[in-house]
């Protein structure tokens, strides 16, 4: 009796996942349907007008699915040559050994930083540099955001990155130092073919990451609502929109910031699962 | 036979230099931390101090005046600090049993097709964007209720924290031989007794790890109060009104000039409450490794 109890609260547990998934799809839906009737979805997607006065107010998504987008992929490009060494470096060279441990305790920090505080820092010592370098004209843009994003995402593509390469079988190696390859050789031809998948999914995972990262791209990018033209200047994306508008705003407004948020939700979603499944399918190699 | 040895030199200064580089480009990585830690620090100290955490934040007219008369911004952050203590902790107390019942149902279930189901969903629920939970929580009770809240708040640190301590609990089980479970059985004890008195008590190490890093990333959430909570500049205790949550007043500073002084105080108390939750539940996992 009690047994039947128990097994029932466990599912009973279980079923609230699926609830508030489902959930989550429905409300959105229903509250952006208003906005998608209004504009039309794909006309709403790809139109990049935000006329908030009343009466003649038109509002669509593509300035911010741009700046999502390039936001996003320009922080993977600037990650890839940190995150892939620290991954050697804690998967491979130093495996197992103190200096590793460090490293990776150093990460696991950085990736416990809460994103308010990389806005802040970004805000407060990296523009000026940026300025300083004449990267940015006012110091805040989709560049500016993009680096500290890059900062952000290091930790998660490096920790899993390194779990893979650490799974590499050791014979594979062996046979390849047997062969007289040096350690380079080894890295390129033994340990990146064999853990290129899950590395590959490290990285589809990060970009999941950034892509819904809000405070601190809200306080880098100047949340101006053109479509970018450069990486220089300033834009906003589909969480910094949000961030920004969200409070005072009602009626189509609203349903519009609702609309890209369910985009952005089934963007991450499909990110995130296509990660997962090939992270699943890394492993059981 | 010159050649070859050209060859091989070339293979090792190429072996060289990947080392080399690897180690600088490591090295690097730590330098954001380092800076950010520094920054906050050096700024932050002068304005840490008792009446900082006791006190509330100050309105732009009391804040104004002690600039104009060159003192430094009075008050501090209590009001977010008790918001944000009672707000995690009735999230906490909610997420923490559900949250481990559905990852021992997880485990318990692996194979099956709605456990999987299930499994790939949470996965989808811990990436989903803070600020859509924000808005979902928003709809949800902020609009039904016809107000902001501590409740509303609550509800959605709930929804961060549960697949992340769903998950702990899920990978720790799975580890857990399956004789324990036998002989716990074996023993004659009862489905439900040999789950709570046998398997649980062995995970316990890693899945109160999981918890406390579920805490410490939930703990430093703007985007998913902003819609729900709002906040509220008087300490409240109250949480079917709108409360203050220490990131929200870290926001409320950066966008209101006079209290931009108050700023980085604030940066240093939450800095530092999750960076030690964080090492803390390092070296609990090490302790309690499995």
């Amino acid at each position: 009796m009690q047994d039947k109890i128990f097994r029932t609260l466990l599912i009973v547990s279980a079923i609230l996942i699926p609830l508030i998934c489902g959930g989550i799809i429905y409300s959105l839906s229903s509250d952006a349907s208003e906005a998608f009737g209004h504009f039309g979805f794909w006309h709403f997607i790809f139109s990049d007008d935000w006329v908030t006065t009343s009466g003649k107010e038109s509002y669509g998504a593509l300035p911010f699915i741009t700046g999502t987008l390039l936001t996003t992929l320009l922080a993977l490009l600037i990650c890839i040559p940190f995150s892939l060494p620290v991954a050697l470096f804690t998967g491979e060279y130093f495996r197992g050994k103190k200096i590793a441990a460090i490293l990776s305790t150093i990460t696991d920090l950085l990736a416990g930083i809460p994103s308010i505080i990389y806005g802040l820092w970004g805000f407060y010592a990296l523009r000026g540099i940026f300025m300083h370098l004449q990267l940015s004209p006012q110091g805040s843009g989709i560049l500016t955001a993009a680096f500290v994003l890059a900062i952000m995402i290091v930790p998660y593509a490096a920790s899993l990155s390194s779990e893979f390469i650490k799974m590499v079988p050791a014979d594979l190696k062996e046979g390849a130092y047997g062969l007289g390859a040096t350690r380079a050789e080894v890295i390129r031809r033994i340990i990146f073919p064999t853990a290129g998948s899950g590395i590959f999914s490290a990285y589809i995972l990060a970009i999941g990451r950034a892509l819904g990262e809000t405070m601190t791209v809200t306080m880098l990018i100047g949340n101006t609502n053109q479509m970018p033209e450069t990486l220089r200047t300033t834009g906003n994306t589909m969480a910094s929109i949000i961030a920004n508008q969200f409070g005072e705003a009602d009626g189509l407004k609203l349903s519009s910031l609702i609309a890209i948020g369910l985009l952005l939700f089934l963007i991450t979603a499909v990110i995130n699962m296509v990660g997962k499944i090939l992270i699943r399918r890394a492993q059981h190699v | 036979m010159k050649t070859k040895d050209k060859n091989l030199e070339f293979r090792i200064l190429k072996n060289r230099l990947l080392y080399v580089t690897v180690c600088v480009l490591s090295a690097l990585t730590a330098v954001p931390l380092i800076a950010i830690l520094g920054e906050v620090l050096i700024k932050g100290w002068d304005q840490l101090g008792w009446s900082f955490i006791t006190e509330a934040t100050p309105n732009a007219y009391k804040a104004l005046t002690a600039m104009a008369n060159g003192e430094s911004v009075p008050g501090g952050i209590a009001n977010g600090i008790v918001g944000t203590f009672l707000m995690l902790l009735l999230a906490a107390v909610v997420a923490i049993p559900v949250g481990i019942l559905c990852g021992i149902c997880l485990s318990e279930y692996r194979g099956n097709w709605f456990a999987t189901i299930v499994s790939y969903l949470t996965d989808l629920l811990q990436g989903t964007p803070s600020i859509i939970i924000g808005i979902i929580t928003y709809i949800w009770i902020v609009v039904p209720t016809k107000g902001y809240s501590g409740y509303a708040g609550s509800v959605a640190l709930f929804i961060m924290m549960l697949p992340l301590i769903i998950r702990s609990t899920e990978e720790t089980m799975k580890i857990l031989p399956e004789t324990l479970k036998e002989a716990g059985l074996g023993l004659g004890g009862s489905y439900w007794r040999v789950m709570l008195k046998v398997m649980l008590p062995a995970s316990f190490g890693s899945i109160f790890t999981g918890i406390l890093l579920a805490i410490s990333r939930v703990v430093g959430e703007t985007a998913p109060l902003m819609f729900t909570t709002l906040g509220s500049a008087v300490i409240s205790w109250n949480m079917s009104r709108p409360m203050s949550a220490v990131p929200l007043l870290i926001w409320e500073f950066f966008n209101d000039p006079n209290l931009q002084s108050l700023i980085w105080g604030a940066s240093l108390f939450l800095l530092t409450f999750v960076l030690c939750l964080n090492l803390l539940a390092k070296r609990i996992a090490k302790k309690w490794k499995i």
